[in-house]
């Protein structure tokens, strides 16, 4: 990352509510298409270990997302988003839910807004994420922190393994 | 149904309830007078905020006595971190994703 691009996390436990400011450094239009096309989405979604799969995706008013998030084990995370507002390349919103891979909600959800704009070439997004419970974060949480740690198991055993060898 | 701490600290009497005992243990009859509440509403508050770990009873005497639980706090600014540490592994990855896109776009 080029280190000059902003990173904001900010938490208004008050309001239940997270505010995320990222800049990247490509136009408008790619930046756009990154965050509504599943062929991007799935290259980037999901925090490594795990990876995303779109099963569908209609970006429209009233479409949808159905998605899981994959642990290295092959646990998958079913979560739908639902599209509630679009302006192109903009701001758009979703409804937010975990499910099971039938699509049965887990509610409550919680409501994500985005919204994009360009200076100099440099593209930058605002996330504001309303009243995510703390159970859910731990959820959204859970295959990653996972994940996490058996990336690092794995490491340990690969380090192991050389320094027998040596 | 376990409390959800977001939720338990989403309300300004709680968190008021919350910087009055971090400061000192309070048993729930100095709390409804300190708040001029009835004992019924502060036992609704001591209920969520125990369930959810940011409180702990001490029983002293005949009284109880409720203490913060710095512990469970520290806990969930860790989850927040983790949270934050998601999103920015996502953000570092869409970085990649997209410098791809651009190298692609120039060599054609």
């Amino acid at each position: 990352m080029n280190s000059n691009l902003l990173f904001d996390f900010t938490v208004d436990k008050a309001a239940k509510t997270v505010f995320i400011t990222r800049e990247f450094d490509a136009g408008l239009s790619l930046v756009w298409d990154a965050f509504t096309k599943p062929e991007l989405l799935d290259q980037w979604s999901a925090p490594a270990p795990m990876r995303a799969k779109t099963k569908y995706m209609n970006f429209e008013v009233g479409g949808k997302r159905f998605y899981a998030m994959i642990s290295p084990d092959g646990q998958a995370r079913w979560a739908l988003q639902r599209y509630t507002s679009i302006t192109p390349k903009t701001h758009f919103q979703i409804y937010n839910a975990f499910s099971d891979k039938d699509e049965n909600l887990e509610l409550p959800g919680s409501e994500w807004d985005y919204n994009f704009s360009e200076q100099d070439g440099i593209t930058k997004v605002n996330i504001t994420v309303f009243n995510e419970s703390f159970e859910r974060m731990e959820k959204l949480l859970d295959g990653f922190t996972a994940g996490f740690k058996m990336t690092l198991k794995n490491l340990e055993d690969l380090l192991v393994t050389l320094s027998q060898k040596s | 149904m376990r409390q959800d701490i977001f939720q338990a600290i989403a309300d300004p009497t709680r968190r008021a309830i919350l910087s009055l005992i971090a400061m000192q243990a309070l048993t729930p009859n100095t709390m409804a007078e300190k708040f001029d509440m009835s004992r019924q509403a502060v036992s609704k508050h001591i209920k969520v905020l125990n369930e959810c770990g940011l409180i702990r009873p001490e029983q002293s005497g005949r009284e109880i006595y409720y203490h913060f639980n710095a512990k469970k706090m520290q806990e969930f600014d860790n989850w927040l971190a983790q949270f934050r540490q998601s999103w920015e592994t996502q953000f570092n990855q869409l970085d990649k994703v997209l410098a791809t896109i651009k190298n692609k776009k120039n060599e054609q």
